[in-house]
């Protein structure tokens, strides 16, 4: 019998701690695969953050390094410049980088520091209960924003990755979504040009992923999917920002 | 080598680089602007990294990734900077990575001032950070001292697996002194096998972490912690004792300041007082030793200080109520002078006197 599908190398036998229909699952794999396709799980040190995925590091099956929240990008910025020749990447949530992390990402991009960051835009603070991100939607319902989101108290949600692409240094910046299969593979070869663009020497590197939270959305899995596609893309449109490939 | 005259920021750096290190992240502050910009013209020369990070925050985390990685690495700022470290170096604690990090202190609260000032002692003996930890925190008196602690500084992070912390302040990072850079005496040190360097296929995964979710685990690093500095108090407190054999009084200073008090010393020696002085190199471990040694002549300590008094708790906890404990401290950044200083010995020296009805 031959084997159809395998799961990666890339990810450890631990067991993953997300919720059922959490897509933080899904963007691990594809970052895991596209590291095992590249023959990079040797030469990887990947940078975890503090949310929901903070154990990612008992996962990804390479180095890792557990970071303070929001400190991933500096975090890795430290990894990278020891270790120049090696593939760092560093995994973070929307309070993560969108909040607490601002000043750590514009600058690891801003330095055109050689690293990637996979960016999981769930627009809520997943770990600790879910309260509301710089990143929700307005009119959505957390547990700090009881009656949905108000602009005028509390601003519109902050668009990353339209942000850092028009820093210098950001050489490769696309938003994906993981709400359907069509999509998954779209982020996975954006993951994967990210990474290349990382070999390549090109500087800073960022995919943003639309990721669900039925636990904290109060949504089935299958709802939440829909929320991403109905809510959320609409206001956080998917596409690319900022490609080497493209520019002259 | 030869002697060379030399800025104490300047002498810092060029003592780092002797002791290995190959790394330095960092931000500007006054009054440390010396060590960055020496770091940037010659740590490169001498093949390794200089990188002026956006924030202490990111500074401090920049050193995390680099120690994980098994790099030498410093750090350098002033007090308002090293408060911005503290999370960064609970971590480092956590993950037991060995980094050195320089404070030229300067007064506080807050944006405080640039000039000299000891009000940093607590943060820097008392675990700055949330958590269980302590740094081996040295404090140099003059640059030729602070070259040699310095040179020896990534030996021992490396072997203890924590930070160091030069702790100085601008008078020793601004003042210019004679100094002679010695070799580094050899060590055997532990290989680096827990770094990040990438598997390379060959070994199960490093991972570099504070968190440990169950708190059996968690108490099993705080108990490896305290048999670590359980270790650096048997092996690496250091303090220097100054005409203590026969003294009635003995100050405790460290630092910069404690020069004004040696000569205090002198001074209230010659007016037929017999004074003494222990000066504390390493401010933890404390010197609680150096207690142990003084004469039955004693009759009172008195610590001096460039703060409002910090360091007297560690004093009176060393005293253990055997002999009163005075206080003499200015701050702000204004100094006392040797005359303040025989004044105050002298005072608290007729109070013992009143109150023990001699
Ligand atoms: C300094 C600090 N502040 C706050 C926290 C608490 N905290 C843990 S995770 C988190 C939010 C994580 O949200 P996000 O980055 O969106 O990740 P998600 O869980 O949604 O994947 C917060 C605030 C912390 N660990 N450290
Ligand atoms: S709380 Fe939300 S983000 Fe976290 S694992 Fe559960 S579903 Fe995923
Ligand atoms: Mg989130």
């Amino acid at each position: 019998m031959s084997v159809v599908f395998e799961k990666t190398k890339g990810l450890t036998e631990k067991e993953f701690h997300y919720c059922p229909g959490c897509t933080h699952g899904i963007i691990h794999r594809l970052v895991a695969e596209v590291l095992e396709e590249m023959d990079l799980l040797g030469d990887a040190i990947g940078v975890a953050p503090v949310g929901c995925a903070v154990l990612a590091y008992d996962y990804f099956n390479c180095d890792m390094h557990e970071a303070a929240h929001g400190r991933a990008p500096a975090v890795a910025t430290g990894v990278k410049r020891a270790l120049p020749e090696k593939t760092v990447f560093a995994y973070q949530g929307d309070g993560d980088l969108a909040s607490i992390g601002t000043a750590e990402i514009v600058h690891a991009a801003h330095r055109g520091e050689n690293i990637t960051v996979i960016f999981v835009n769930n627009a809520i603070y997943g770990m600790t209960g879910g309260q509301m991100a710089p990143t929700t939607m307005i009119g959505q319902r957390t547990t700090t924003s009881p009656f949905g989101r108000n602009a005028e108290q509390t601003g519109a949600p902050i668009r990353i990755a339209e942000m850092l692409a028009t820093i210098e240094g950001a050489s490769f910046i696309e938003r994906t979504s993981v709400h359907n299969p069509v999509h998954i593979r779209k982020a996975k070869k954006a993951i994967r040009t990210a990474f290349e663009c990382q070999q390549n020497r090109k500087g800073f590197s960022m995919v943003e992923v639309l990721s669900t939270c039925p636990t904290n959305w109060g949504m089935s899995p299958l709802a939440s999917l829909g929320w991403v596609a109905e809510n959320m893309i609409p206001y956080y449109p998917l596409g690319n920002f900022r490609n080497p490939d493209k520019e002259a | 080598m030869d002697k060379v005259l030399m800025k104490g920021n300047e002498a810092l750096c060029a003592a780092a680089i002797r002791g290995g290190c190959q790394f330095f992240f960092g931000y500007p502050i006054t009054p440390q602007n010396e060590i960055p910009e020496y770091m940037s013209r010659e740590l490169g020369r001498a093949g390794g990294t200089f990188l002026q990070a956006e924030s202490e925050v990111a500074a401090i985390n920049m050193v995390y990734g680099a120690a994980g990685a098994g790099a030498r690495v410093m750090t350098s700022s002033s007090s308002p900077g090293i408060a911005l470290k503290q999370e960064g170096i609970s971590y480092i604690c956590g993950a037991e990575l060995p980094c050195v990090i320089v404070n030229i202190s300067r007064g506080g609260p807050g944006l405080g001032g640039i000039q000299p000032s000891q009000a940093d002692y607590f943060q820097a003996t008392r675990g700055g950070g949330n958590g269980d930890y302590y740094l081996l925190v040295f404090a140099p008196a003059n640059i030729q001292e602070a070259a040699d602690l310095m040179i020896e500084a990534f030996d021992l992070a490396d072997l203890y697996r924590m930070p160091v912390m030069i702790l100085g302040d601008g008078m020793l990072g601004q003042m210019m002194e004679p100094v002679v850079f010695k070799e580094r005496k050899p060590r055997d040190l532990p290989q680096k096998d827990w770094a990040t360097t990438g598997t390379a296929g060959k070994r199960k995964p490093n991972i570099i972490n504070s968190l440990r979710l169950d708190p059996a685990e968690l108490e099993n690093l705080n108990i490896r912690l305290q048999e670590k500095y359980a270790q650096l108090k048997a092996n690496e407190v250091r303090y220097e004792t100054h005409q203590t054999e026969d003294a009635e009084l003995v100050f405790v200073a460290y630092g910069t300041s404690s020069r004004i008090v040696k000569n205090a010393v002198a001074v209230m020696r010659a007016n037929g007082l017999k004074a003494g002085l222990i000066r504390p190199i390493t401010l933890w471990p404390f010197p609680e030793q150096a207690f142990e040694e003084l004469p039955d002549s004693l009759r009172a300590l008195m610590s001096v200080e460039l703060s409002h008094g910090q360091m007297i708790d560690d004093v009176k906890i060393a005293a253990r109520g055997r002999w009163p404990v005075g206080f003499y401290g200015r701050s702000g950044g204004m100094i006392f002078t040797q005359q303040e200083i025989v004044e105050a010995g002298e005072k608290l020296l007729r109070e013992v006197s009143h109150v023990s009805g001699v």
